[in-house]
């Protein structure tokens, strides 16, 4: 059983069709790649697989349960985490509170707990703090804990938002164009990181991606959307030379 | 049937002056995005401002002689110097509170605080200066009623109500056919953008706030005129509820405040007509946090999109 | 021990203003600008939930007041006193020793689900619309207890007077000084409490970024319904304290210029700044109370200097004019209020060694 299956997807924003009969089916242990011109409505299709949005038509089983009544805190409790476009840190907070409230679907206790300063709510605290400060440690980002996001470096606010997603210690983990916006020597960072990050913890990754180099050495397949609709899909290799792909992306040759 | 005519043409008063009001409160939201509460005081101030000008031209001070003018001759001269003089009141607030904020980059909470200790200090301010006694607003026009079998009209009801719809069709036209207007809807989009268009946006937002506020003088009066009775904190209550008004419309639309306005004064006295007076506010207050509850931008505003 | 002295600090304190006050070293009308300041202090420090942790914009604050100061003195007047309306005492008069505590978190639970009116519409709608929605709210209680008549309506309600007497006839201490420390020390523990635990910053997480925080598994719509239901019990808390320090309860004293007075201390302490709402709390009541003395010392010298005509005399009704002119100027010269989004242990950090930060221990 594939850990994300998603079937005949369609979501109708009024008379537009953002997203129609997008199918996948996602192996665990995977990594697949998602691509498509501006406004494909790649991002689309993670907001309706985070429970953002609610789709107009179509099944999605994370996991074997069916998530369209869900909640999408409910989703991410489920074990998807989920990275964006352009990076939502919480910037007022520090990196480790930042990963510390992402702990919130198992905190372990509850508001009276909290307001009596039970035991249940000081181990809870602890153990969170602990995971927290060894997510911090892993990822090489110890030395920023107590930094506010809003003072970091594009490349590290990226780095400490796929750590907050790792947080949650994911089965799924979507990263929406994680390389958007970095310089190339932090897309070779990143890349090691993914890499690292799916050998280390076995995660599965779903990813939207523009820069080639990224999608190349990471995906071992992948999708390209074009209008809300699947025109292509296979290796990165046969998706290069795909001439539906290179059509999408740089328009016809007879105009 | 006569009775409801006759509430028709009441609620019909009423929501003129809310929706006078509420314009006010909507042209500086749809600019700026600020809550300007003083805006209810700015009545009260143009209200004020109504009397000591009729007051003067009636020959209260000696400076003319009682008498020399008529009362239409005074209205005349009393409606644009009203309006112009609380426009500048409200052109001072902006900038003498707001702007000195807003070049600050303080949080724009700030700023509605400011503009709540701005109507503070209006209505005490007042109050302090020219005590408590009340105000009796002269007698300007000479009382008309039309009456059409049992139902009968004064002449200033009609003139209230008009003088609503005027104001409505002007600024509609302003903002949805003007360059200015064009720029005053521009400006609540993107801040940033518009100097870079070469837009002076200060001077757009000073034209926002003398529209806004003349107006509002212009319900001061006509308020003054048909309710005579002046007191500093005549402005608070209608001020909040002609805010509520602009909100239920879809803050930030010209419609959305005058809708507004009149469905507050339709609640209100239908209200009125059936229960006892005392559960008004409830009821009327009531009905706008159901119609918000349904529609939580209200009726005309279009939901901001988070784009993720 | 260093860890504990913070807490030595204030019983000492505490119990030195309850005997001062028992032994008469202050006067009824210090003890009386005390209790206000307490009050105070529950009151901005619970808006600076919503208001400043939260980041909506509630200005309806009163209106939950309104709530738990008629409930907690229905209910005490209803126990412990023999009344016109409500008959003979249910509970022997005595036992109110020990149950007032108890009414006056009942009051607050009731004002806490009063919060409701204003949690359940911020699912959908958040910023100047929810903002119109706690006026509403507001105007909806005091308009809805003014047609209460059996609880007097717009006459008010009194009798809770009797009460405090039952009390101090039983033990002649400062009864009310001591509900208002315990209430106001209870309130910013709480609200300390919560905002400091991981728990409690998810409400700091909807205010940076709210579809994060969704996305980072807060319950957003659960966390709004225990911000909103805080920070209007402990008002209500402040309600039921102020109506037994009055002994007089009116609809109107729990109008929008209430809720303003409670908007103005948080925004005055800065947003998010537990220390600054008491800080700004306390220096707000100093401040209306100091001009009860100046204004009319304003006015002689105004007469000496002849700077205003003979006839006329500079009034209390200044207060109101003066007030709105000092806030409005430090706003212009501190536009993130007193303290920012800080707490005075970032400005002094030697502080910080003498009380227990029990998250990051």
């Amino acid at each position: 059983m594939p850990l994300l299956e998603i079937k005949g997807l369609t979501q109708r924003f009024g008379g537009l069709q953002a997203v129609s009969h997008f199918n996948v089916a996602i192996e665990e242990g995977s990594l697949i790649g998602l691509i498509g011109p501006n406004g494909a409505g790649k991002t689309t299709i993670f907001n309706l697989t985070s429970g953002f949005y609610k789709p107009t038509e179509g099944v999605i089983r994370f996991n074997g349960a069916d998530t369209r009544s869900l909640k999408p805190h409910q989703i991410t409790a489920m074990g998807m985490a989920r990275t964006f476009q352009n990076i939502r840190l919480w910037p007022n907070m520090t990196v480790l509170d930042n990963i510390r409230v992402s702990q919130h679907y198992r905190l372990g206790y509850s508001i009276w707990d909290c307001l009596l300063a039970t035991k249940r709510y000081l181990s809870g605290e602890k153990k969170i703090n602990n995971l927290a400060e060894d997510l911090l440690e892993a990822m090489g980002l110890k030395d920023y804990a107590q930094e506010y996001p809003k003072n970091l470096p594009y490349g590290l606010q990226r780095r400490v938002e796929i750590a907050r997603a790792m947080s949650i210690q994911p089965k799924l983990l979507l990263l929406d164009e994680p390389a958007a916006g970095l310089n190339s020597s932090d897309v070779d960072g990143l890349i090691k990181l993914i890499r690292w990050l799916q050998k280390e913890f076995k995660i599965t990754i779903w990813m939207i991606e523009h820069q080639m180099k990224v999608v190349m050495s990471l995906c071992s397949s992948m999708k390209v959307i074009d209008f809300g609709r699947t025109i292509a899909e296979g290796t990165p290799e046969e998706i290069q030379s795909d001439p539906k792909v290179i059509k999408a992306y740089l328009g016809d040759e007879n105009i | 049937m006569e009775i409801l005519v006759q509430n028709i043409f009441n609620a019909l008063q009423w929501g003129s002056f809310y929706a006078l009001i509420a314009l006010g409160y909507t042209l500086v939201y749809g600019v700026l995005l600020l809550i300007n509460f003083a805006h209810g005081d700015i009545f009260m101030v143009g209200a004020y401002i109504a009397f000591f000008l009729t007051t003067f031209f009636l020959g209260e001070y000696g400076v003319i002689a009682p008498g020399s003018l008529a009362g239409v001759t005074i209205l005349m001269l009393a409606v644009p110097l009203t309006m112009i003089l609380t426009s500048m009141v409200g052109v001072t607030l902006e900038r003498v509170a707001y702007r000195p904020l807003r070049d600050k980059g303080a949080h724009r909470l700030y700023v509605v605080i400011t503009a709540l200790m701005c109507g503070l200090i209006l209505e005490n301010g007042n109050l302090a200066l020219l005590g408590a006694s009340r105000k009796k607003f002269p007698e300007l026009l000479e009382k008309t009623v039309w009456t059409f079998g049992n139902v009968s009209v004064t002449n200033l009801k009609v003139m209230v109500i008009f003088a609503a719809l005027l104001v409505f069709l002007f600024l509609q036209f302003v903002v949805t056919r003007t360059k200015t207007g064009m720029a005053m809807r521009a400006i609540s989009y993107d801040k940033f953008a518009i100097p870079l268009m070469g837009i002076p946006i200060n001077n757009i937002i000073v034209f926002t706030f003398i529209l806004g506020s003349g107006f509002a003088g212009l319900a001061g009066l006509l308020f003054a005129m048909s309710y005579p009775i002046l007191e500093p904190y005549m402005g608070a209550l209608i001020g909040w509820k002609a805010f509520i008004a602009a909100v239920v419309g879809g803050i930030g639309d010209i419609r959305g405040a005058f809708l507004g306005g009149f469905l507050l004064a339709f609640v209100e006295i239908g209200v009125v007509a059936v229960f006892p007076s005392t559960l008004r506010d409830l009821m009327a207050f009531s009905v706008l946090l159901i119609i918000l509850w349904w529609k939580p931008t209200g009726l005309f505003g279009i939901a901001k999109t988070t784009k993720i | 021990m260093q860890k504990h002295s913070f807490k030595l600090l204030l019983f000492v304190f505490s119990l030195g203003l309850i005997l001062a006050a028992h032994f008469q070293f202050i006067d009824q009308y210090v003890i009386t600008v005390i209790m206000l300041m307490g009050i105070n202090i529950i009151l901005s420090s619970s808006l600076n939930v919503v208001n400043g942790y939260m980041g909506e914009f509630s200005c309806g604050h009163a209106g939950f007041m309104c709530v738990g100061a008629y409930v907690s003195s229905v209910l005490s007047v209803i126990l412990f006193t023999k009344d016109r309306i409500f008959g003979a005492p249910l509970l022997a008069p005595d036992l109110s020793l020990f149950l007032f505590p108890g009414v006056i978190l009942i009051g607050g639970l009731v004002a806490a689900l009063a919060g409701l009116l204003v949690a359940l519409p911020s699912f959908k709608t958040r910023g100047d619309y929810l903002a119109i929605i706690t006026i509403a709210a507001n105007y909806i209680i005091i308009s809805g207890i003014e047609n209460l008549d059996i609880i007097g309506g717009p006459r008010g309600f009194q009798g809770m007077k009797r009460v405090i007497n039952a009390m101090e006839d039983r033990l002649d201490i400062p009864w009310m000084l001591l509900w208002v420390v315990l209430g106001t020390i209870f309130s910013v523990w709480v609200i300390r409490r919560f905002v400091a635990s991981t728990y409690g910053k998810g409400i700091i997480a909807i205010c940076q970024d709210e579809v994060a925080a969704e996305i980072m598994s807060v319950n957003t719509n659960k966390m709004k319904v225990a911000a909103f239901m805080l920070s209007s019990g402990l008002a209500g808390i402040a309600g039921g304290l102020f109506a037994h320090v009055y002994g007089y309860v009116n609809p109107q004293s729990f109008n929008i210029l209430k809720s303003t007075e409670c908007l103005v201390m948080v925004y005055l302490g800065g947003m998010a700044s537990l220390s600054g709402s008491v800080l700004s709390a306390v220096i707000f009541t100093l401040l209306i109370e100091a001009l009860r003395f100046v204004i009319p010392e304003l006015n002689a010298l105004a007469h000496h200097l002849r700077v205003i005509p003979e006839s006329y005399e500079i009034g209390q009704v200044w207060k109101w004019v003066i007030i709105p002119l000092i806030l409005i100027l430090t706003m212009q010269f501190r536009p993130e209020g007193l303290m920012g989004a800080r707490e005075l242990g970032d400005f002094f950090p030697f502080l910080k060694r003498f009380y227990r930060n029990r998250t990051t221990e």
